[in-house]
């Protein structure tokens, strides 16, 4: 089985899709690198949606974040490229609990491609930056020969602030906290799926890419005094990436309640007919929150008064036997366990 | 989308009561009860949605022969992947048969060295590739038990261009229990049976069945709450010391099938018998094309022999797993050298596979 080997040795498309495989990827990428943080804040080696740069002498610190986002198609339902990326770098700031301020980005171009199309990119990309108050203060831009990378990818930095009080860290989950999430999961990636060539799926279905502004808004004070211990974006990898990660940095098991997961019918149904599971599919415009139980009702209540938190639930608990795992009470109460995702989601066409 | 009645079939009160009444049946019974399934999309039903968990201990599912993807000769793999080296070929099949390993290679791992190899959705799909690809030959690897068989059968009947032919891997349900049966250590008490299948063939191969080996047998669908009926519909035959086949899919199975479907099946195909990876040659468990369509059978037409192949690698243990005497976790190679990403056999390749389901539905 030589083939085996070489092959094991390159690197896939699953390096990327949030698994067990990306993790390894990453260790690969940083574990030489000397410097790892800044004035003890948090640094690369925590694997967080960013990091944090202390600033001594002050009770704030910089919050920086690092993306590349690319997407196929680059238009689907519900955004685009230029949208995706403003709102996956915003997202990363509030995620960490900071006020997002401004952006740097580098726009790589494939040779050939359409400025028509580059207009449509760029002018979501600057409309939802004005949406959501960020500014747009560097950039870089390169040019690729043709057929060395596939149309255009836009990397980005995000740069926030917050107090140095907030922790809100992916290993800050405590036994006893509430798990919410602010509304139906997998919208983005199924409804990314059921648009490309050749599913011929006919489908209303549309991503969920949003801005979570409005939810950090909705609960600052509970920010503010830490009642909230982790909050995350389920993109790629869904929520069961998400919950994986934050269960294994933890320490902590987490229990879902299947009955709770707020599950739109047509993704469901797509992903049934697709085999995929909806707990791996990627979300663009939710958070998970793990909540201090004394305060997970109001918070819940808050964030369901926004207009994209109405279907927000209470969906599980974080406890403390089988630490590091996350089980689930099947619909009809059986018991499974949750496990961390191992690549790109394939569709089975069978 | 919604499958009509599909809430009830969910509905966790209706699971109470099926549970319950399974509880008072194993109690009077009083001896453990095995049985086995044979549909790789039970036993994704039965670990989704954690059913082994609410059943009493003293009854054991075990999973049987149900991947289509992974009865699937080492053989007839290596057939198109030898087809596939010609650069005159285009290899065609289901997307969960192009990862499955066979004697030293995948389908995949062929078409990453240059291969054209496309996963197409049906035989017809294959069909349009070969009306588009005239100077090309399109090879449908053709696998799949009596549910996919009419497709391919409906294929070869219309016409299809002459540069298409099929390599026929289909198998049959019913030959396999019979084999099932007659397995020493196994000893069933019941079997459960796939409800698409039986949409095709009806229940009068199963009722056969069930009669001449004195075994129960309860056809089902694929809810949490259709399995766990015929467990229970099971366990009544087995404490009234009844040897039935029963259908609890009536909602979609009718007692005589699809007859349409039968008749492309026998007009096309002839029953012979057939090897299945990791369980051995079964009498009329598969199905060859007839001489009379034989332009279309890419064995005739291509006349390539495989001298050797290997269908369960060292180490692997897919033939104990597809007859229900281990369970995944009991393979050394499982989660630490077996993976979804890196299947050693197929029985980890597929969502059907039983190894692939409990990597992913159960913790070490
Ligand atoms: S875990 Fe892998 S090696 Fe073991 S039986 Fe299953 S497929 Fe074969």
């Amino acid at each position: 089985m030589s083939e085996k080997k070489e092959s094991s040795k390159i690197i896939r498309l699953a390096h990327g899709a949030g698994g067990v495989l990306q993790e390894e990827l990453i260790n690969f990428i940083t574990k030489d690198i000397t410097l790892k943080n800044v004035n003890k804040g948090i640094g690369v080696e925590e694997l967080d949606d960013g990091a944090t740069i202390p600033l001594e002498n002050y009770d704030k610190e910089i919050v920086i974040t690092a993306d590349g986002h690319t997407v196929y198609p680059l238009f689907f339902p519900g955004g685009n490229l230029g949208t995706l990326s403003i709102c996956g770098t915003v997202n990363d700031l509030l995620m960490m609990g900071a006020k997002p301020l401004a952006l740097t980005s580098t726009i790589i171009i494939e040779e050939g491609f359409k400025f028509e199309v580059l207009e449509k990119i760029i002018k979501s990309f600057n409309e939802k930056a004005k949406e959501a108050n960020i500014a747009i203060i560097a950039g870089d831009t390169k040019i690729m020969p043709s057929g060395s990378l596939n149309e255009i990818i836009i990397a980005t930095s995000g740069i926030g602030i917050k107090d140095k009080e907030i922790k809100i860290v992916d290993n800050g989950l405590k036994v006893g906290d509430k798990i919410i999430i602010t509304g139906t999961i997998g919208d983005h990636g199924t409804a990314l799926m059921a648009s490309r060539e050749g599913l011929n799926i006919s489908t209303d279905l549309e991503s969920d890419l949003n801005l979570l502004l409005e939810i950090n808004e909705s609960i600052k004070s509970e920010i503010k005094s830490n009642y909230i211990h982790a909050m995350k974006d389920p993109t790629r990898g869904g929520i069961a990436g998400a919950l994986n990660d934050w269960a294994s940095k933890s320490n902590v098991s987490i229990y879902l309640e299947e009955e709770k997961i707020p599950i739109k019918k047509q993704v469901n149904a797509i992903c049934d007919m697709l085999g995929l599971d909806p707990f791996n599919i990627a979300c663009e415009g939710k958070a998970l929150l793990s909540v201090d139980p004394a305060q997970a009702d109001i918070v819940l209540k808050k964030i369901k008064s926004t207009q994209i938190g109405k279907e927000a639930e209470i969906i599980g608990e974080v406890k403390a036997e089988n630490p590091k795992k996350v089980l689930l009470k099947t619909l009809v109460g059986g018991t499974r366990f949750v496990d961390m995702p191992l690549g790109e989601p394939i569709p089975r066409i069978c | 989308m919604e499958i009509p009645g599909s809430k009830i079939l969910r509905s966790k009160q209706f699971t109470d009561k099926i549970i319950s009444s399974i509880n008072k049946n194993i109690k009077a019974i009083n001896k453990p009860v095995k049985i086995m399934h044979v549909c790789g999309t039970h036993e994704h039903t039965i670990s989704k949605y954690g059913l082994r968990s609410l059943i009493p201990k003293e009854i054991e599912i075990i999973s049987g022969p149900g991947c289509p993807v992974c009865v699937c000769p080492a053989a007839d793999i290596d057939k198109a992947i030898e087809l596939g080296k010609r650069d005159d070929v285009i290899i065609t099949t289901f997307g969960d048969m192009i990862r499955v390993p066979a004697t030293n290679l995948s389908l995949a791992e062929l078409k990453a060295k240059g291969a054209d190899v496309r996963i197409v959705y049906g035989p017809n799909d294959a069909a349009k590739i070969a009306k588009d690809n005239p100077n090309k030959e399109i090879i449908f690897f053709a696998i799949g038990f009596e549910t996919t068989v009419p497709l391919t059968g409906y294929e070869i009947k219309s016409n299809p261009p002459s540069n298409f032919s099929v390599i026929c891997a289909h198998k049959l349900i019913p030959a396999a229990l019979e084999l099932l049966m007659s397995i020493d250590q196994l000893s069933i008490d019941g079997f459960i049976s796939p409800g698409h299948v039986s949409t095709i063939i009806g229940i009068k191969p199963y009722k056969l069945f069930s009669n001449a080996y004195h075994v129960p047998n309860v056809i089902t669908g694929f809810e949490p709450n259709d399995v766990l009926l015929a467990i229970l519909m099971l366990l009544k035959q087995i404490k009234n010391k009844k040897f039935e086949t029963l259908n609890e899919y009536s909602r979609v199975v009718k007692p005589e099938g699809n007859i349409v479907a039968q008749r492309i099946i026998s007009e096309v195909f002839e029953s012979v018998s057939s090897p299945w990876r990791g369980i051995g040659r079964i009498l009329d468990g598969g199905l060859a094309i007839k001489d009379q369509y034989e332009k279309y059978d890419a064995d005739k037409k291509f006349d390539i022999k495989i001298e050797k192949s290997t269908d369960i690698h060292p180490g692997c243990s897919c033939h104990l797993i597809m007859t229900g005497k281990l369970s995944p976790n009991e393979c050394k190679l499982f989660r630490k050298i077996c993976t979804p990403l890196n299947p050693v056999g197929p029985c980890m390749v597929s969502m059907e596979g039983t190894c692939s389901i409990y990597y992913k539905y159960y913790s070490e």
